[in-house]
């Protein structure tokens, strides 16, 4: 694999997500829930791109992702990029898609909002892909990206 | 409809206003039916709403059902810290419908999503007011004979205002012509007037009140509240604007009427209330007949 950085050292099998803002590494690794995952995982931040200024990169070993789960980064890094390694090769590239409904990741920009004052899992529909507009199950109410906020 | 709960008014269709609106028809006919006899209806008022209260329980009582509750969350175990979900699974275990007014955004919704009976939002905040909507459908159908092809004028605070952004969305279904009065800072938000782009729906946006009216088959008057203006010297230049007299109505259509979800406060002048195109007071009792169609349908009774 030509790795141009390699600031972050390869690894044999699995997924390296690219090409996130340096600034959404930590929301991508509590999306995911990485911090629960018992296989190795390196991850470099604050690394050049041309694309963002500073981006950040996570190798997972031995980890792969299903669409759905993958999909769930896409309010936090709609650039991100998949490669798929098998023996230090990358094997399947993957971009991610913002999914039609939100679950549980984002919190409602509306104070008065009954899932910011009792325990319920937020639901949102993508009313607009392109901006990232997310509509609220419960208020009706449009959280757009500058109030993005991830729970 | 049977079972199906009433949270937002886009939750039914249009067969299901028309539907409900005939049912009012025959409960305004014939009000004391006794068709809740043995039934049990929770009412949870987390807030005070006493008008919108008395014509649910009004409505129920003339079915003759009864009625099991609270009238503000500090009568309730909500003071002592019970979450939502908790009072809601509880009270389920003791009625057969649950009509619940709350504070909070969405919280109807949810309830509905956890009580295993229907739920009937009677006002979640800012968001919706769903039998409010209705009774302003049924009232226009009773004044104007149709639903299809009117002309309605919503006047006021039309950015902030849940009555109007309901009442458009649902008339959205019937080819109406819509003019839009409101000073600059409370107009109509985009969504919905993309909205309206979409469905190919006429409207017309207008800072006078006076230029819009004449050709008006409905005119739905709301508050224009002080504390929604950012500038106090705007508020004071406008506040008199917006406000409908007596004089004013001489150039409107006979067929005209004028509706307002209540409580007045000065936007309708009282030299207006004599006037026979004055609707508002009769469009509140038509809220007990629509809260009658709109529980026994959902129970099956009707």
């Amino acid at each position: 694999m030509k790795d141009k950085t390699l600031s972050v050292s390869a690894i044999g099998k699995g997924t390296v997500i690219d090409h996130i803002p340096a600034d959404s590494l930590f929301d991508v690794l509590s999306i995911l829930k990485l911090d629960e995952l018992d296989s190795q995982i390196t991850f470099g931040t604050n690394l050049k791109s041309e694309k963002y200024g500073k981006k950040a990169i996570i190798k997972l070993e031995g980890k792969f992702f299903k669409d759905d789960e993958i999909n769930r980064i896409a309010l936090v890094a709609p650039e991100a990029k998949l490669n798929i390694i098998d023996d230090y090769h990358v094997v399947e590239k993957k971009v991610v898609g913002l999914p039609d409904e939100v679950e549980g990741i984002a919190k409602c920009m509306n104070p008065k909002c009954v899932t910011n004052q009792e325990n319920i899992i937020t639901k949102f529909t993508v009313i607009d892909k392109k901006h990232v507009d997310l509509k609220c199950h419960y208020c009706e109410k449009v959280t757009d990206k500058p109030n993005l906020e991830i729970i | 409809m049977k079972n199906k709960s009433l949270i937002s008014i886009t939750d039914y269709s249009k067969a299901e206003y028309l539907r409900l609106i005939e049912i009012a028809e025959e409960f305004e006919q014939n009000p004391k039916q006794q068709l809740l006899e043995g039934v049990v209806i929770a009412s949870l008022f987390f807030e005070p709403s006493t008008r919108t209260r008395l014509s649910f329980e009004s409505a129920i009582n003339r079915l003759g059902g009864k009625i099991v509750g609270f009238t503000d969350a500090a009568s309730s175990s909500v003071k002592k810290g019970e979450s939502l979900k908790d009072t809601i699974l509880t009270v389920s275990n003791y009625s057969d419908l649950i009509v619940m007014r709350h504070p909070l955004e969405g919280s109807s919704r949810f309830a509905s999503e956890i009580a295993p009976v229907p739920v009937v939002n009677a006002g979640d905040g800012a968001n919706q007011h769903p039998t409010q909507c209705m009774l302003d459908l049924y009232s226009i159908k009773k004044t104007q004979n149709t639903l299809d092809n009117l002309n309605v004028a919503l006047v006021g605070d039309l950015k902030y205002g849940r009555t109007v952004h309901s009442l458009m969305m649902a008339m959205s279904n019937f080819n109406t012509t819509f003019n839009f009065i409101s000073p600059n800072e409370l107009r109509m938000p985009d969504t919905y007037k993309n909205y309206l782009d979409n469905q190919n729906i006429r409207y017309y946006e207008h800072d006078n009140l006076e230029e819009a009216i004449p050709h008006a088959d409905i005119i739905y008057m709301t508050r224009v509240q002080r504390e929604r203006f950012s500038d106090p010297i705007e508020y004071e230049k406008v506040k008199n604007s917006y406000v409908l007299r007596n004089a004013m109505l001489d150039q409107t259509k006979d067929n005209m009427r004028i509706l307002h979800p209540l409580p007045r406060v000065s936007e309708i002048h009282e030299d207006v209330d004599s006037n026979p195109k004055a609707y508002y007071f009769q469009q509140a009792l038509n809220g007990v007949y629509m809260r009658q169609a709109i529980i026994s349908s959902i129970l099956g009774l009707k």
